[in-house]
C-alpha cells in the first residue's frame, strides 16, 4: 500500500502546525539565559519599547507548580531564580507583529550573577561545580554477569580501549512549534509533537487545570527523531502561559537558530572497554563503563543511560560481563531523546572495539564476529536467552556477500598502491537494537486502543501514536484492513487528539508497529466480536455487521478495545538489570565501502549494505525507507555533525555550519531483509525505527581506519581530525 | 512602519500588496498569501524545503526579499500539476513531508530542463534540497523516473 498521506505532502496541502490558519494570533517569543549557571540578579527591559503593548509572561505567572513534569520533577517551566543552563527559558513575549516580538525579546536583558559551571562531563567536578548529589551523577547503573575480575584475570590477552561520540542535532526539517488558545474554559494546545499524552500531563501539571480543560491535539510532524518526545511539552507550556495571559491565540514556532541552540540533542559519550580474550578471539570478558553528558535537567538521561548500558556488550555471547553506567549532571542544554536513544553510542564503542580487538589479535574481524555472535540458547548481557531462530551469522554473511566484501578486500589493496591520493577500505558492524519500552517499561505504561465502527461500515483507529514520516498512518491502515478484510479506504486513522484518542503510549521506542499495531489487531478482534461476528469474519460481513449495529443503537458506534499485555515467558527485574530487557531484538549487519581523499582527509560513503532482521516486513517501501534514512543521519554522525559547544551550548546552531549530508553526500542504501516473523508482534513485525541508526557510524570508521591505517576512536571523523590522525600515523 | 507596494504574477495570476521592506517573499507567501505549500526549514538558503520558481528559475525564497518581486514572475509548489506524482508516492520519496514541496519543485525543473542530466547526476542535482528522513533513495529514484518521461511511468503502473 501506498503511504495514505502522500499526495497531500507532495503537493503542499499537509497543513503543519505553522500553516494552520488561525485568526487574530499573537507570536510569541522566548527569552532566555544568556550564561550556563547563576543567580538571576534583575531582568531588564530596554528604555525603547512601550512594553505595554507586548504580553508578558515570567514564573510567577505559571497557576501550578513551576514544573515540567516528567521522570523528575527538576526543570522549571520558566526559570525564576537561578539559571542551569544557556539558552534556559526565563520570560515569554508575545505580539500581533513577529518582526516586534523579536527585536522586543532582543531588547530584555537577563542579568546573572554566574556561579562556576561544570561544562565537562569527563571531568571529575570540582566542589563548587556541584549542583546534583554529592557528585553530579545524575543515574548510576549497573550489569553484572559472571565474575569479571577473575575472568580477566586469566584471560591469555586483554584489550582495551576508550571511545566517545559527540552531540548530535535531530534536523527534522520541521521545526519545533506549538499553538495556544482558549475554547470556552478548554485550552487547547495544538503542535508538532510524537507524545500527546506527555503534553497534556505537563499542561495539566504545570496549569493546575484537570484533563477536562485541556486538550492537545498533534498536528501533522515534520520530523521527530526523538527530538519531539519530550521537548514539546514545554513549548507547549510557554504557548498556554501566553494565551491564558492574553485571551488571545498564540502561535510560537521557533525559527531554525533557536530550534538548534535551544533543544535537545543527543547525549555525547565516552565509553571504556577492557576485553579478555581468548587466543582465536573468543570473548571470556568484558568490562564496560559508559558515561554520558545529561546536561542541567535529568529529563530522559536516566532512561538513555539504560539503553546505552543493556546494548554496550554487542550480540556476543559471553560468560562474564560487568556494565557500569553514568550520566552526568552538566550545565549545558539537557540532552534528550534521539533515535536509538543511548544504543547507537554504546554500540558504536563496542563495533570500533572489535576491529580494534581484531588488529590487536591479527585475526580477521569477520572471524571474530563470527565466533562471537550470539547463538539460539546462549543469553545477553542481562541474562536473557535468545531463542528467536535467527541464523545472526547469515545476516553477516548476506550482508558480506551483497558488498562483494571479500572481493572488494582484495582489489582495495591493488588500489590502495598503486593510486597517488585515494585510499579505501571496507567495514562491518555487526549489531542489535530491542524494540519497545525497556523491561517492564511497556507493562507500566498501560497502553490502551480503541477501534470504533462508522455508520458506513467503515472503522476508524483511535490511538495517541501519530505520524511523523515514519508510517504510522499506513500501517495501522493496513493491520485494521487486513485483519477484518476490509479495503484501506474503509478506514480511518483518528487524529490524535487527547479528548478522542485512548492513551496508546508515546510514538517513540520502535514500539508503534510492533506493540501498538498488536493493539490495533486485537482491537479490530473485539470489535468483531461487539458486533456479533466470530474471529473468522471479513469484508462485506463485517461491514454489513456494523451497519446493523449502527441501525440498532443509533448515536452509539460499536467500540472494540485492546490493552496491552505483556508477551509470556518475559521476566525484568529492574533492581539488579537482569532478565529480558526487551520482548524482541533487531538483528543487523552493515558493510560499507569508503573512499579517503588524501589531499582533502575527506572520507566518503561509496557503498552502503545494510541487512537486518526485523520480523516480518509489513510494507517494505516504508521499512527500506527507514533502513536509508537511518543510515544517512547514522553516516551524518560517524563524518560530519559536529555540534561546537560555548559555555554548554550549541554555537555552531545553524545548518550553514553543523552539515547533515546531502544527496550527493551518500551512496544508494542498499538494503535487504531477512525475514523470521515474531509471534507476538503485529503481523509478525518488530520494531525496526530505530536499529538503522546504531549501525552506520562504527562501519563507516572502521572503514577508515581500514583505508588509512589510522585508528580513530571518536566520531565525528571530520577532516581536520582525520588529518590529525594521519599526521600522527605518519609521525609514528 | 513604511511599505511597498508591489505587483507580480503568481501562480499565472497577477497579485498586488503592500510588504515591509525586510519581508522575505517565503513570509509573503505563507502569511499574507494563505499559500503555506512553501516550507521553511533553515530560513538561510541552505535546506531548500522554501523552493519557489521566480522568472522560470527555481531559487529559495526565504532569501528573497518580497519588495523585488515587482514585474517578476512567481510560481509555488501550489501551482503543479499533482496528477503527474506517481512516481514520488510509488519510489516513497516522502516521509515527513516538510522537505517535500521543495523537492518536488526542484524535480520538476530538472524534469522540464533534461540536459542537464547530460552534464549532473540527479543526486548532484537535488543536492540543495536536504532531506533528513529519506536518506534521498526514494527521492533519487522518484526523480530518475520522473524525468524518464510520462510513458515509462505509465507503463510501470
Ligand atoms: S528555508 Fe529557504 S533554504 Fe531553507
Ligand atoms: S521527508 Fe522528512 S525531511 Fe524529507
Amino acid at each position: 500500500m501506498l503511504r495514505r498521506e502522500a499526495l497531500a505532502k507532495l503537493t503542499g496541502r499537509e497543513r503543519y502546525v505553522d500553516d494552520l490558519p488561525l485568526d487574530d494570533f499573537l507570536w510569541g517569543m522566548t527569552v532566555r539565559s544568556p550564561a550556563p549557571r547563576g543567580r538571576i540578579a534583575s531582568v531588564r527591559f530596554g528604555k525603547d519599547i512601550d512594553w505595554s503593548r507586548f504580553v508578558v509572561v515570567d514564573h510567577r505567572d505559571i497557576p501550578g507548580p513551576n514544573v515540567v513534569a516528567l521522570i523528575e520533577q527538576d526543570q522549571p517551566v520558566l526559570a525564576a531564580e537561578s539559571v542551569r543552563h544557556v539558552h534556559e527559558p526565563v520570560l515569554l513575549l508575545a505580539h500581533r507583529s513577529r518582526a516586534a516580538v523579536r527585536s522586543a525579546a532582543r531588547a530584555v536583558e537577563v542579568v546573572v550573577a554566574e556561579e562556576p559551571a561544570a561544562l565537562d562531563f569527563r571531568a571529575v567536578p570540582a566542589p563548587a561545580q556541584i549542583q546534583y548529589g554529592k557528585d553530579n551523577v545524575l543515574k548510576h547503573l549497573k550489569i553484572e554477569k559472571g565474575d569479571v575480575e577473575r575472568a580477566l584475570a586469566r584471560a591469555p590477552v586483554v584489550v582495551a580501549g576508550t571511545y566517545e561520540t559527540g552531540a548530535q542535532e535531530h534536523v527534522y526539517l520541521e521545526t519545533q512549534g506549538m499553538i495556544a488558545y482558549l475554547e470556552g474554559g478548554v485550552l487547547v494546545v495544538k503542535g508538532s509533537m510524537q507524545c500527546p499524552y506527555y503534553v497534556l500531563k505537563a499542561l495539566q501539571h504545570a496549569l493546575g487545570r484537570d484533563e477536562t480543560r485541556v486538550r492537545v491535539i498533534q498536528t501533522p510532524t515534520g520530523g521527530g527523531f526523538g527530538g519531539k518526545e519530550e521537548f514539546p511539552s514545554h513549548i507547549a507550556l510557554h504557548a498556554a502561559l501566553l494565551a491564558l495571559k492574553s485571551g488571545r491565540p498564540v502561535k510560537l514556532i521557533y525559527d531554525r537558530g533557536e530550534d538548534m541552540a535551544a533543544t535537545t540533542k543527543r547525549h555525547p559519550a565516552l565509553v571504556r572497554h577492557r576485553t579478555g580474550l581468548a587466543r582465536d578471539g573468543r570473548l571470556l570478558a568484558q568490562d564496560i563503563e559508559v558515561v554520558i553528558d545529561g546536561g542541567a535537567y535529568v529529563t530522559l538521561s536516566p532512561v538513555v543511560l539504560s539503553r546505552a548500558i543493556i546494548h554496550a556488550a554487542g550480540p556476543y555471547a559471553c560468560d562474564n560481563v560487568r556494565i557500569t553506567g553514568r550520566a552526568m549532571f552538566t550545565n549545558a542544554v539537557p540532552f534528550g531523546a534521539f533515535r536509538g536513544f543511548g544504543a547507537p553510542q554504546s554500540q558504536f564503542a563496542g563495533e570500533r572495539h572489535m576491529d580494534v580487538i581484531a588488529r590487536t589479535l591479527g585475526v580477521d574481524p569477520v572471524e571474530l564476529r563470527r565466533v562471537n555472535l550470539l547463538k539460539d540458547g546462549q543469553t545477553t548481557a542481562t541474562g536473557q536467552v535468545i531463542r528467536d531462530g535467527t541464523d545472526r551469522v547469515a545476516v553477516m554473511e548476506r550482508a558480506l556477500e551483497l558488498a562483494r566484501y571479500r572481493e572488494k578486500g582484495h582489489e582495495h589493496a591493488g588500489f590502495n598502491a598503486t593510486h597517488p591520493t585515494m585510499r579505501r577500505g571496507m567495514g562491518l558492524a555487526t549489531f542489535y537494537h530491542g524494540a519497545g519500552f525497556t523491561g517492564g517499561g511497556e507493562a507500566a505504561l498501560k497502553s490502551r486502543l480503541r477501534v470504533a465502527g462508522r455508520a458506513d461500515g467503515g472503522v476508524e483507529v483511535l490511538s495517541a501514536n501519530i505520524e511523523m514520516g515514519q508510517g504510522t498512518l499506513t500501517v495501522f491502515t493496513e493491520l485494521a484492513a487486513n485483519r477484518l478484510g476490509l479495503e484501506p479506504d474503509d478506514v480511518i486513522i483518528a487524529e490524535a487528539d487527547t479528548t478522542r484518542v485512548p492513551n496508546s503510549g508515546p510514538t517513540v521506542a520502535s514500539r508503534t508497529t510492533m506493540i501498538v499495531g498488536g493493539l490495533v489487531e486485537r482491537a479490530c478482534d473485539d470489535l468483531r466480536r461487539r458486533v456479533g461476528l466470530d474471529d473468522a469474519s471479513r469484508g462485506q460481513a463485517v461491514k454489513d455487521a456494523i451497519r446493523r449495529w449502527h441501525r440498532e443503537h443509533p448515536g452509539e458506534p460499536p467500540i472494540g478495545e485492546a490493552a496491552y499485555e505483556r508477551p509470556p515467558g518475559i521476566e525484568w527485574d529492574d533492581k539488579t538489570y537482569r532478565g529480558d530487557a526487551y520482548g524482541a531484538f533487531a538483528w543487523a549487519a552493515y558493510v560499507t565501502e569508503v573512499e579517503v581523499d588524501l589531499r582533502t582527509c575527506g572520507a566518503r560513503v561509496i557503498d552502503f549494505v545494510a541487512v537486518q532482521e526485523v520480523g516480518k516486513v509489513l510494507n517494505p517501501t516504508l521499512a527500506r525507507g527507514q533502513v536509508q534514512g537511518g543510515v544517512v543521519q547514522g553516516i551524518g554522525w560517524a563524518l560530519m555533525e559536529e555540534c561546537k559547544w560555548q559555555q554548554g551550548a550549541m554555537a555552531n546552531n545553524q545548518l550553514t555550519n553543523y552539515l547533515i549530508p546531502t544527496s550527493d553526500d551518500v551512496p544508494p542504501v542498499r538494503v535487504a531483509f531477512v525475514e523470521n516473523p515474531y509471534p507476538h508482534g503485529a503481523g509478525g513485525a518488530k520494531g525496526l525505527g530505530e536499529l538503522p541508526i546504531d549501525g552506520p557510524a562504527p562501519a563507516v570508521v572502521n572503514a577508515v581506519a581500514r583505508a588509512t591505517g589510522t585508528d580513530p576512536r571518536a566520531i565525528p571523523v571530520t577532516p581536520e581530525r582525520l588529518m590529525e590522525l594521519m599526521e600522527n600515523a605518519v609521525r609514528g | 512602519m513604511t511599505t511597498l507596494t508591489v505587483a507580480f504574477t503568481l501562480n499565472g495570476k497577477p497579485v498586488s500588496l503592500d510588504v515591509a521592506p525586510a519581508d522575505r517573499l517565503l513570509d509573503t507567501l505563507r502569511y499574507q498569501l494563505g499559500l503555506t505549500g512553501t516550507k521553511e526549514g533553515c530560513g538561510e538558503g541552505e535546506c531548500g524545503a522554501c523552493t519557489v520558481y521566480l522568472d522560470g528559475l527555481p531559487v529559495d525564497s526565504c532569501l528573497v526579499p518580497t519588495f523585488q518581486m515587482t514585474g517578476r514572475r512567481v510560481e509555488t509548489i501550489e501551482s503543479l500539476d499533482a496528477r503527474s506524482l506517481a512516481a514520488f508516492e510509488r519510489c516513497g520519496a516522502t516521509q515527513c513531508g516538510a522537505c517535500t514541496p521543495g523537492v518536488v519543485m526542484t524535480a520538476w525543473w530538472i524534469r522540464e530542463h533534461p540536459d542537464l542530466l547530460g552534464s549532473h547526476t540527479v543526486r548532484e542535482l537535488m543536492a540543495g534540497n536536504l532531506c533528513r528522513c529519506t536518506g534521498y533513495d526514494g527521492i533519487i529514484d522518484a526523480v530518475t523516473e520522473a524525468v524518464g518521461g510520462e510513458g515509462r511511468e505509465n507503463r510501470k503502473r
